[in-house]
């Protein structure tokens, strides 16, 4: 299916001037650059034709529209109201009178146009310099008409990539798990979202308890811990056809799976007799290999990009800490050395950055750190949250968090939040359910 | 042995009653909490069933920990008892963790509590043919409460009758 709605013909047309702009990614939201993002335009048949098709009444401005929350909620840039704009649409984007542009103090402008060809979806816009009033991009898209979601998501990956000089990541789902009932009784599903929130689907009924799902680098896959015939052992699904396969075969637990970066190995932790190690499973030839054997609790392997590491959690020391590895299980070093418990180790897609969950004094805290253990940042803290996952390009943590509930019980959520590597622009992102174990994808138009 | 199991969408599964301990009686939280906890492990009865007279059905953990206390040695000791005057029933031990973890970590953690369980049983003499360990870590709590005695009782190992 993710191939299918890959065919997305995207034609370069020539960019000329400097970039003049530039936003500084490291510094969080306390400056957002002002910009306006006109509505596409659109002619009255092409208004309608997709009217028909797509049931919206102005697929322009909707496309508009999910470019302009995807760069608000980035934290990095500041949409400017529509309703000051003083050009139409269609003009701005033939050519922008940036005098009326800087005069609402935007200082970069998106134009676009849309139109119904041969009944597919043909969008192009503009990214102009307002103040140097200069065209920075220009780019066309041709699709079908139901992917118009990701036109969006694609131009604001485009804008936020030609105005940081870093890869965007709005063209991405994320999978978690939907949480529904009392605490005691919770029904999980598999979900799957866009990053925005958009196009939820849930992908198992609830029968069975699940957990930790995890895409693999292609993102058409998913490995995640079901209770299946109440035996709890790590899963593979194909997210298309719906098809699921037990992971190897083991007499006992296996859980906190994921996936190589090459997507060719599971790797995930084994229980028995108290003792947790961690295996992987090669998917192509199916042989199993022992990586840690040690008599304590080894867990949450996640590899480096590069495949040549590999960090993980363990009690080895009496508590949980975090520790780094040869991928063969050589060379185990222990990383994390503050105050408090560590745990839930992902490397950061970029290698540089280890995200972990940390305990300390009762409260709950997501961090980065090196991955030799130095330059510790605590991002957030909270009563509750764990489980960060990376956005593909190593700039936003997304995680969960639950909350306290009161003396009888009551007032349990759990819900999906994202911060920034900064520490600045935290946000919930919006479930249709009570919401766990986030995955981000890597970007679907790669 | 490196056969997988293909099971095409085998979604549409009878709902399974997962937990067997989750129909305890629930009592008023209690006010003393000192008459119920020792160290931070619970000593209390509100959450226990009986498998059989004077066979508590679980025992309970200090946080992080996965040591059998005095009181747990006994309940196991006549849960072993009642096992070898019932040889033809066989058990499972729900491992359990309370909420102040990571989900992976004490998915581990409730198998080794479990097996704590599973060990001491074996030494009184139950072959571990009659045992399966499941751990559900934090994921099947009896308590729901975000409190010290609730996360108490949570830390447990259930035995349950598995025929």
């Amino acid at each position: 299916m993710l191939k299918k709605i890959l065919t997305l013909l995207l034609i370069l047309i020539p960019i000329n001037a400097n970039a003049l702009i530039e936003v500084d990614i490291t510094r969080g939201n306390l400056n957002p650059l002002p910009l306006a993002v006109s509505p596409l335009s659109i002619d009255e048949e092409s208004r309608k034709g997709f009217e028909k098709i797509l049931k919206k009444e102005n697929i322009g401005a909707e496309i508009s529209n999910i470019v302009e929350n995807n760069l608000r909620t980035s934290g990095l840039f500041n949409p400017l109201d529509k309703k000051a704009f003083l050009q139409a649409p269609d003009i701005a984007n033939l050519k922008p009178r940036f005098e009326d542009w800087n005069l609402i103090k935007a200082q970069a402008l998106i134009t676009g146009k849309v139109n119904y060809v041969d009944d597919k979806l043909r969008v192009e816009f503009r990214l102009w310099d307002v103040l140097a009033a200069k065209e920075m991009m220009a780019l066309a898209f041709t699709t079908v008409p139901n992917n118009w979601r990701r036109v969006g998501h694609i131009i604001s990956d485009k804008v936020y990539e030609r105005l940081t000089g870093e890869k965007g990541y709005f063209d991405t789902r994320i999978i978690y798990v939907s949480e529904e009932g009392p605490k005691t009784q919770r029904i999980k599903k598999l979900a799957i979202m866009d990053q925005d929130g958009a196009n939820n689907k849930f992908l198992t009924l609830g029968n069975e308890l699940v957990l930790t799902p995890r895409f693999n680098p292609a993102s058409q896959m998913v490995t995640y811990l079901s209770y299946f015939k109440n035996m709890p052992r790590v899963y593979l699904l194909d997210i298309e056809t719906g098809t699921q396969e037990v992971v190897g075969d083991f007499p006992g637990m296996t859980f906190a799976p994921r996936f190589s970066p090459d997507g060719k190995k599971i790797i995930m932790s084994f229980a028995k007799d108290g003792k947790s190690d961690i295996y992987t499973m090669d998917l192509e030839n199916r042989i199993v290999e022992k990586i840690t054997n040690h008599p304590s609790i080894d867990t949450s392997p996640s590899y480096s990009p590069d495949g040549k590491y590999i960090t993980f959690n363990s009690d080895r020391s009496g508590y949980q800490q975090i520790y780094v590895m040869k991928n063969d299980g050589t060379d185990v070093k222990r990383i994390s050395f503050g105050n408090g418990l560590y745990g839930t180790p992902v490397w950061s897609p970029r290698g540089d950055l280890i995200a972990f969950t940390k305990l300390h004094k009762g409260k709950f805290y997501i961090g980065v750190m090196r991955t030799d253990g130095s330059g510790e940042r605590l991002l957030t803290e909270n009563y509750y949250q764990e489980a960060p996952s990376w956005s593909p390009n190593g700039r936003v943590l997304i995680f969960y968090r639950e909350t306290k509930t009161n003396s009888k019980g009551e007032g349990f959520s759990a819900k999906l939040w994202s911060i920034d590597l900064t520490g600045y622009n935290e946000r919930q992102i919006k479930t249709p359910t009570d919401a766990s174990d986030p995955s981000w994808s890597s970007l679907l138009s790669n | 042995m490196r056969l997988n199991k293909i099971f095409k969408n085998t979604l549409l599964v009878l709902a399974a009653c997962l937990v067997l301990s989750a129909c305890a009686t629930k009592k008023e939280v209690a006010t003393d909490i000192q008459g119920q906890m020792q160290g931070d492990v619970y000593t209390g009865t509100d959450t226990v069933e009986y498998l059989a007279e004077g066979v508590p059905d679980r025992v309970f953990f200090a946080t992080n920990e996965s040591i059998l206390t005095t009181a747990s040695r006994e309940t196991l000791r006549a849960q072993a008892a009642w096992l070898r005057k019932n040889p033809n029933i066989n058990v499972v031990l729900e491992g359990h963790a309370d909420e102040r973890g990571t989900r992976e970590y004490n998915l581990a953690l409730g198998e080794r509590r479990a097996n704590a369980a599973k060990d001491y049983l074996m030494t009184y003499g139950i072959s571990s043919d009659r045992i399966t360990v499941l751990s559900y870590g934090k994921e099947r709590p009896v308590d729901s409460g975000s409190n010290p005695l609730a996360w108490s009782k949570n830390r447990r190992s259930v035995t349950v009758k598995a025929n």
